[in-house]
């Protein structure tokens, strides 16, 4: 019993740790007050994707696939085509927290401050301005 | 060049907004030429590949000559042909329709937010024709951070909208990225033809079902599908006017359309838990259409609006996609064509009325037909098309989609489209009232001109949506047939 679930968590226990880890990120979107907060947990959440697909190209008897000479077989070499597809979703991932960044600068620019709450207050304070000036007109 | 065609109807509006800003810093209206140039360059590109496909069948492009399953490769069959031109033409109205609403001031600033629009296009156009799991991804996010841009420059409403839309949105776009994973840890390939091939095997259900839950609420977000939609109605309220057509218009259409390539081009109808995500989209189409109609008749701002009533006509297209008939199939993708027109046509007639009055209060819309008669008549024939009165095209795609709904015996899903059609009426008639009948209000116009009502650049969008809206309604048996031409080997 016990060592079949030790083989289980050295095979598969890695899926789980990142599965915890995007768990955490979602959790976080949803629990955190503040935006830049929840920035985060979205960069944590982006990252256990990439765990998850770089688990997928490991194998423990490879190496780099460069071509060698000690190593003639397909089967001596990684799968080099998850990490180029996480090349991509890592770029991908900078450009996202580059457009959140920088319009977390513009909500702090216009609104002061970064805080659901106190954001979800001035919106409708602006909304109940706006409905007097147009009664006013 | 022709075997290229496909490439180049997403290459072209991709170098455009690649050179449109360092055009635009040469010579203020250079840029904006630029891109125009390219998406109409690619809608008539995309007319021509139409005609090709449905002479010669479908097409498969392998980029760069790299044969298919270890390549990227586009595929054109019938169904992204055609919806390929719809998008385009929507993109190159789009285009036109902006320059209006540019800051003078700050010429810079207008040639980026057509720039931002260019990679909207060159993301929606690479989205729809691509057969590749992966570089769909890459197509999705770059719809998306352009998206997010051009939502964030609509006021400091519009950049809240757009943070929260973009948290969503990425959480869409990782679920999707896991759900590939998934299917990839078993086939070992991103080729959409080939992982269908080894899927058929048979053998991975397990693995095709964890996929399954994450890609459905990753296109439900995308597509603003009825609990996924919360980003939905404030982000299409507060985008930027110049290009909102397009974004309220095609963005949702085309996540839709990649979940139909999953569920039906990859899955199969032979995969032992379609009944389940079938049920479970149907569900969620019935509850959407009934939540969207409610919450739009309590709006008076016209954008929330016709924000909600997306959430409502998102609900009609994936109710094709829960019967599965190729008849409902198609209906769905009539609506898909015909929503692009309709929501995109009414958000001109919004954009145009605002350039001129200055208002989007639909209480201050009084007798606005005698100033306004073109604008207000799209604005009729689509409320008419969005309530489904024959013979614009929402009559015709709601009556393909009864007729595959009663082919399955699901009389729920007819009763629901009826009183989901009625509650649409309540809501556009109640419009219609206030643009022709109520008390004539004072507005002050903000552009004069002895013969036109507006800038030519408004007129032409609005009027090619008004015949598209016709035209798809009396033309409808043509379309299906080409869409049935695909359409026939997928479906339930």
């Amino acid at each position: 019993m016990m060592t079949m679930i030790n083989t289980f968590l050295a095979t598969k226990g890695i899926y789980f740790l990142t599965l915890v880890l995007l768990a955490l990120g979602v959790a976080g979107i949803i629990v955190c007050n503040n935006y830049m907060k929840k920035l985060i947990c979205m960069n944590v959440m982006q990252v256990a994707v990439i765990f998850f697909f770089l688990c997928l190209g490991q194998k423990s008897p490879g190496t780099i696939p460069v071509a060698m000479d000690t190593a003639v077989k397909a089967s001596q070499y990684i799968n080099p085509l998850p990490h180029g597809l996480m090349l991509t979703a890592i770029v991908v991932s900078l450009g996202t927290t580059g457009v959140g960044l920088s319009l977390l600068l513009r909500i702090r620019e216009k609104y002061g401050t970064i805080e659901e709450d106190d954001l979800i207050r001035r919106e409708d304070l602006m909304t109940r301005k706006n409905k007097d000036g147009g009664d006013r007109k | 060049m022709i075997e290229n065609i496909p490439v180049l109807i997403v290459l072209l509006p991709l170098c455009s907004a690649l050179l449109c800003l360092a055009l635009t810093a040469v010579s203020r209206n250079l840029g904006i030429f630029a891109v125009k140039l390219s998406c109409l360059a690619s809608f008539v590109l995309s007319c021509i590949q139409l005609q090709m496909v449905v002479t010669g069948g479908t097409i498969h492009y392998a980029i760069g000559n790299y044969a298919a399953p270890y390549g990227i490769e586009f595929v054109i069959d019938s169904l992204n042909a055609v919806l390929l031109v719809c998008f385009s033409l929507m993109g190159f109205l789009t285009i036109l329709f902006a320059e209006n609403f540019g800051n003078e001031k700050r010429p810079m600033l207008v040639g980026a937010a057509c720039a931002e629009t260019a990679l909207l296009i060159t993301g929606i156009l690479g989205m729809t024709s691509t057969g590749d799991v992966f570089n769909l991804y890459v197509f999705l996010e770059i719809t998306s951070l352009s998206a997010y841009c051009l939502i964030s420059l609509g006021g400091s409403r519009g950049v809240v909208s757009a943070y929260r839309y973009m948290l969503v949105g990425t959480v869409a776009a990782t679920l999707y990225l896991l759900g590939i994973g998934v299917l990839y840890s078993v086939t070992g390939t991103l080729n959409m033809g080939d992982m269908r091939e080894i899927l058929d095997q048979g053998g991975y259900d397990g693995a095709m079902l964890t996929a399954m839950c994450f890609l459905i609420p990753a296109f439900g977000i995308k597509m603003a599908l009825f609990p996924f939609h919360g980003w939905q109605p404030s982000a299409y309220t507060h985008a930027e006017p110049g290009s909102r057509p397009l974004i309220t218009g095609v963005m949702g259409k085309v996540p839709a359309l990649a979940m139909f390539r999953f569920v039906y081009c990859i899955y199969g109808t032979d995969f032992r838990f379609v009944r389940i995500g079938l049920i479970l989209l149907g569900i969620f189409s019935v509850f959407g259409m009934l939540y969207g109609s409610l919450m739009a008749m309590g709006q008076t701002d016209i954008r929330k609006i016709l924000a909600y009533s997306s959430v409502a006509q998102m609900g009609y297209i994936s109710l094709g996609f829960a019967i599965g008939t190729p008849i409902a199939l198609a209906g769905a993708f009539l609506h898909m064509l015909g929503h692009v027109f309709m929501k995109g046509g009414l958000f001109f007639c919004t954009g145009a009325i605002r350039y001129k009055f200055g208002t989007v209060d639909i209480n201050e819309f009084g007798r606005i037909y005698k100033k306004m008669p073109l604008t207000c008549g799209l604005l009729t024939a689509a409320a008419l098309s969005m309530i489904g009165i024959p013979p614009t095209a929402g009559f015709f795609s709601k009556w393909y989609l009864a007729l595959g709904a009663a082919g399955q015996h699901e009389w729920i899903y007819i009763i629901i489209l009826v009183i989901s059609s009625l509650l649409n009426a309540v809501y556009f008639f109640r419009l219609i009232e206030k643009v022709f009948i109520r008390q004539s209000s004072e507005l002050r116009t903000r552009w004069e001109s002895e013969v036109l009502e507006l800038p030519l650049t408004i007129i032409i969008p609005v009027v090619i949506c008004f015949i598209a809206i016709f035209g798809l309604g009396l033309f409808n048996v043509r379309i299906v047939d080409i869409l049935l031409m695909t359409l026939e080997g997928v479906g339930l």
